[in-house]
């Protein structure tokens, strides 16, 4: 948590008369934004949704006038989050705008961490706000994986011993949940919400505020899951996919679901949003599109791909909550509603989704492999048009979730043929990389282990796609462990690999500090190993028949269980040595260079952390971002990186 | 460079030999009871013939990469700038699609045979509720029974309906697999090949019982199954 004060200096922000808060530190501490008016703001937005649902259901004599799960839906769901959002200060800037008061003018106040303090409150900054991205997504990357650590423990021996079969059901659905929602997609967008800016050379994205906004949403989606423990009847516990009818019949905590999605959802849209604009817009000279890194070209294709695909999973999970609330018939076949309807409508989001959880990883890696390997990126054109076919046929490709559900038969063969196909622009990629290799001058850091442990082990979860994505051999393994293996290969060996390259390898740039090699090391074979032995034998448990999302299973499959759960404690265990070297590197870590990696990309170019506007001098761009080995060559005109004084944090 | 290439196929020989050890040596999928499984089994073992030789091609690449041509950490030479090999670039493209294809087409092609029903198969209806199956046999007077029975070598085909949520009709040792939907009917084909009895398993979340939700199918000689129907009924 360091920052150049010496650029804050040259930018002391000029108040205007009437902007110096009026009063003394209480009546600031109460009325001006932050987590205190928060808090009572949320409160207060809570009430009136209540009085205008009560209100209305007294004025139109309906019986109860007390309707809980509608007060908790539009009070608890919906107007407290409002409220709140409007207290730490996400909207006042647009308030002002709207009432006609004078706006906070644009001194760039909100820019720059001074002490820890700043990252809990509303900052325009698209470096701290990728801090706080990264940052909260860890925490529910934690609370998610003590969630599994408990399931396994209780799958560990056949039959029931630590859990009921409700609350099994409420960990496996939350543990997806927050690692799909509030972990995998929100990392990858603060990643890029602090590396994406400096890559382009521009001083931030183009909506600031939006971008604050969208951070804030974050947190109210995970406390929404993580509350519905606390409703009468658990969590929610149909889930992940939360699958009508099922979903609909299920206690209360299935609406904190419903609107959790919604709110992660929104976050997810407005960032996407953000990032096609700053990506259209904010290039610096001379950055054409031929020119960005790949790391960019992953973010854009994966923007579109959130923007055009999130709206309907909100959809889907808004015919459930009006099927549970108001008692519409969406998904009901009684009341003439469509159940594989429901299906249709979540995997059009939730296949895309698979994929903004993957290309953003693919654009880091990327960026690793070609720093460490000093060589240009094989093929870097068909690399970033491989991105734009995924990018295509992710969208015709949902129903291959649905192979056994029943749906149309003819639907079958081409579902299965275009899922095939995306293996083609996939395989580029993983040819590309190993390409890159070739020849290369390899220097083996952490972030190379995690991008070449990324792609060995993605590998493997492709090809077991390929076995998922023949219809007949699926019709054997749909819903079956098989599936868990799948996923985890491509989600937490690709996604979460990925995540933890580009962690160690923009530590230095983020903190202006070095992270411990030797740790880092340790954690990646920690975590190779342990998440093998996890997740390989699953495949096997699953084509023998053992079905997902069951606390109890035959005898058979009891000693392999055991050994999956012994190794997912040492995963576990495996990523408090990722914790413990990135707290006390942060503390008292050595202090990093502008560019410890040599790399060409503009980040790189300036000072470790960057000045609060990125960069002093616009760069001026001549060639791709990997010319390395080409003699002379640069990826930008600039003067060379100021190096950050050290401030205490 | 030559010995590079033998070095590099060696690596991948070992790699290639190693995982069709463990393809081979476990037995990854149940034994089959059906004449649908036995074809899906066909599937299987192309998609794991074609898995392992692109395993060991990228593993085989990657570790006698960075076998040969790593540096030390605070090297700072670069590599050569090799940006990209048309010729190559294609055949990556050409060769996996046209792998994906015939792996597309033989699936298509066992689909339809899995799918194509003789004539006059052995009727059976599974009903799934909340958490248990029910299996009744229509062409027998709607004879209802809690367990599967089925005659050996006789076409079985499953219609599934649901009374309450989705629920999904899994024999592993059929292979064949299908989801019982409230409000519409599902139907699957089952030729069982051998005798014995097989677990019927839920394979869909539905709800607190769903891990419970098992069944018991026997698959009996057909005097044996006469005899039982008539029991039934
Ligand atoms: C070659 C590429 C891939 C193919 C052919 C493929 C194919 C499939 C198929 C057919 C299924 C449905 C299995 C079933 O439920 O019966 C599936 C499930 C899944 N795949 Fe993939 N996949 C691929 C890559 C990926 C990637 C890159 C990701 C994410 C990073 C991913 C994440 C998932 C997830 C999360 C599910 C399970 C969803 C659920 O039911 O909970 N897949 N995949
Ligand atoms: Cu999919
Ligand atoms: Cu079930």
């Amino acid at each position: 948590m360091t920052t150049t004060h010496e650029t804050q200096q040259t930018t002391t922000p000029q108040y205007p008369e009437h902007f110096e808060p009026p009063r003394g530190t209480a009546y600031r501490l109460l009325f001006g934004p932050g987590l205190v008016r928060g808090a009572w703001m949320g409160a207060l937005f809570f009430v009136l949704g209540t009085l205008l649902v009560v209100g209305l259901r007294a004025w139109w004599g309906w019986d109860p006038v007390w309707l809980w799960p509608v007060i908790i839906t539009v009070a608890g769901l919906t107007a407290a989050p409002i409220g709140f959002l409007a207290g730490i200060g996400a909207f006042d800037y647009w308030l002002y705008y709207l009432s006609g008061r004078p706006t906070r003018p644009e001194d760039h106040s909100g820019h720059g961490a001074r002490s820890w303090r700043d990252y809990f409150r509303v900052n325009t900054d698209h470096k701290v706000i990728g801090i706080q991205y990264i940052v909260t997504t860890f925490v529910f990357f934690v609370i998610g994986g003590l969630f599994a650590m408990i399931f396994r423990a209780e799958l560990a021996q056949p039959g029931l011993q630590f859990v009921n079969s409700q609350e099994f059901n409420g960990l496996v659905s939350a543990h997806a949940t927050l690692m799909i929602f509030l972990f995998i997609i929100p990392a990858f967008a603060g990643i890029a919400n602090y590396v994406v800016p400096l890559m382009l050379g521009a001083p931030d994205m183009a909506f600031p505020r939006l971008n604050a906004l969208s951070f804030w949403l974050l947190p109210i989606a995970g406390v929404m899951f993580l509350a519905s423990f606390l409703t009468p009847g658990g969590s929610f516990a149909a889930g992940w996919t939360g699958y009508a009818p099922l979903a609909e019949g299920q206690p209360l905590g299935q609406t904190f679901f419903n609107m959790g999605v919604q709110w992660a959802g929104a976050s997810s849209v407005m960032t996407a949003l953000n990032f096609l604009v700053t990506i259209i817009t904010m290039r610096a000279p001379g950055m054409t599109f031929w020119r960005m890194p790949l790391l960019v070209w992953a973010n854009f294709t994966t923007s579109l791909l959130v923007v055009v695909a999130t709206p309907f999973i909100a959809g889907s999970q808004f015919f459930v909550l009006f099927d549970r609330v108001m008692h519409t018939d969406f998904f009901i076949p009684e009341g003439g509603g469509y159940v594989l309807g429901y299906q249709h409508i979540f995997w059009f989001y939730s296949h895309p989704a698979v994929y903004i959880m993957m290309l953003p990883g693919f654009g880091i890696v990327s960026e690793v492999i070609s720093t460490m390997a000093r060589k240009p990126i094989f093929g870097y054109r068909l690399m970033a048009l491989s991105l734009v076919g995924i990018l295509v046929l992710g969208f015709s490709v949902w129903a291959h979730h649905m192979f056994v559900a029943g749906m149309a038969d003819w639907l079958r063969v081409p579902m299965m043929i275009t899922t095939l196909l995306i293996a083609v622009p996939t395989g580029i990629k993983v040819f590309s990389w190993t390409a890159t290799l070739w020849r290369g001058r390899i220097r083996l850091t952490t972030p190379m282990l995690f991008a070449l442990g990324f792609v060995t082990m993605f590998v493997i979860g492709g090809l077991s796609g390929i076995y998922l994505g023949s219809v007949p051999v699926d019709i054997h393994a749909s819903d079956t462990y098989f599936v868990v293996a799948h996923i985890h290969y491509v989600l937490f060996g690709g996604s979460v690999f990925t995540i933890f390259a580009g962690i160690y390898y923009w530590f230095p740039k983020m903190t202006g500090r070095m992270y411990d090699e030797r740790l880092g090391k340790l954690h990646f074979w920690a975590t190779f190993i342990s998440f093998n032995l996890t997740f390989f034998p699953m495949h096997y448990v699953g084509l023998r028949g053992m079905p997902r999302r069951v606390f109890d299973y035959a005898e058979a499959f009891g000693d392999l269980n055991f050994v999956i759960s012994i190794a997912s404690f040492a995963l576990g265990a495996s990523t408090v040595v990722f914790f413990y070297n990135m707290v006390t590197s942060w503390a008292r870590g050595p202090v990093a260079e502008a560019n410890p990696w040599g790399a060409h990309t503009l980040e790189w170019q300036v000072s470790s952390p960057p000045p609060i506007f990125n960069f002093d001098e616009i760069p001026q761009v001549v060639a791709g971002p990997y010319e390395y080995g080409v003699a002379g060559a640069r990826h930008a005109v600039m003067s060379p990186a100021r190096e950050a004084q050290e401030v205490p944090a | 460079m030559r010995k590079g290439i033998v070095q590099l196929v060696a690596i991948g020989v070992v790699i290639a030999v190693a995982t069709t050890l463990v393809a081979v040596l476990f037995q990854w999928l149940p034994t089959s009871a059906s004449e649908e499984f036995d074809r899906i089994q066909d599937v299987y073992w192309l998609v794991t013939i074609i898995s392992i030789a692109i395993f060991a091609l990228v593993t085989a690449l990657i570790v006698f990469s960075v076998w040969k041509w790593r540096v030390s950490p605070d090297d700072d030479e670069d590599g050569p700038p090799i940006h990209g090999n048309t010729t190559i670039e294609i055949v990556w493209t050409a060769i996996p699609a046209l792998l994906v294809l015939v792996i597309g087409i033989v699936s298509a092609v066992v689909l339809a045979r899995n799918g194509e029903a003789g004539t006059r198969p052995l009727r059976v209806e599974a009903v799934g509720q909340q958490f248990a199956w029910r299996f009744v046999y229509p062409d027998y007077e709607n004879a209802t029974s809690g367990e599967l029975v089925l005659p050996v070598g006789k076409e079985a085909q499953f219609t599934m309906r649901s009374v309450d949520v989705i629920h999904s009709f899994w024999v592993p040792e059929f292979g064949q697999k299908m989801d019982a939907v409230p409000g519409i009917e599902t139907t699957i084909l089952v030729t069982p090949t051998r005798t014995g009895e097989f677990p019927v398993v839920c394979a869909e979340l539905c709800g607190l019982g769903h891990a419970t939700m098992r069944a018991k199918a026997r698959v009996v000689s057909e005097a044996e199954f006469e005899d039982w129907i008539a029991e039934q009924r």
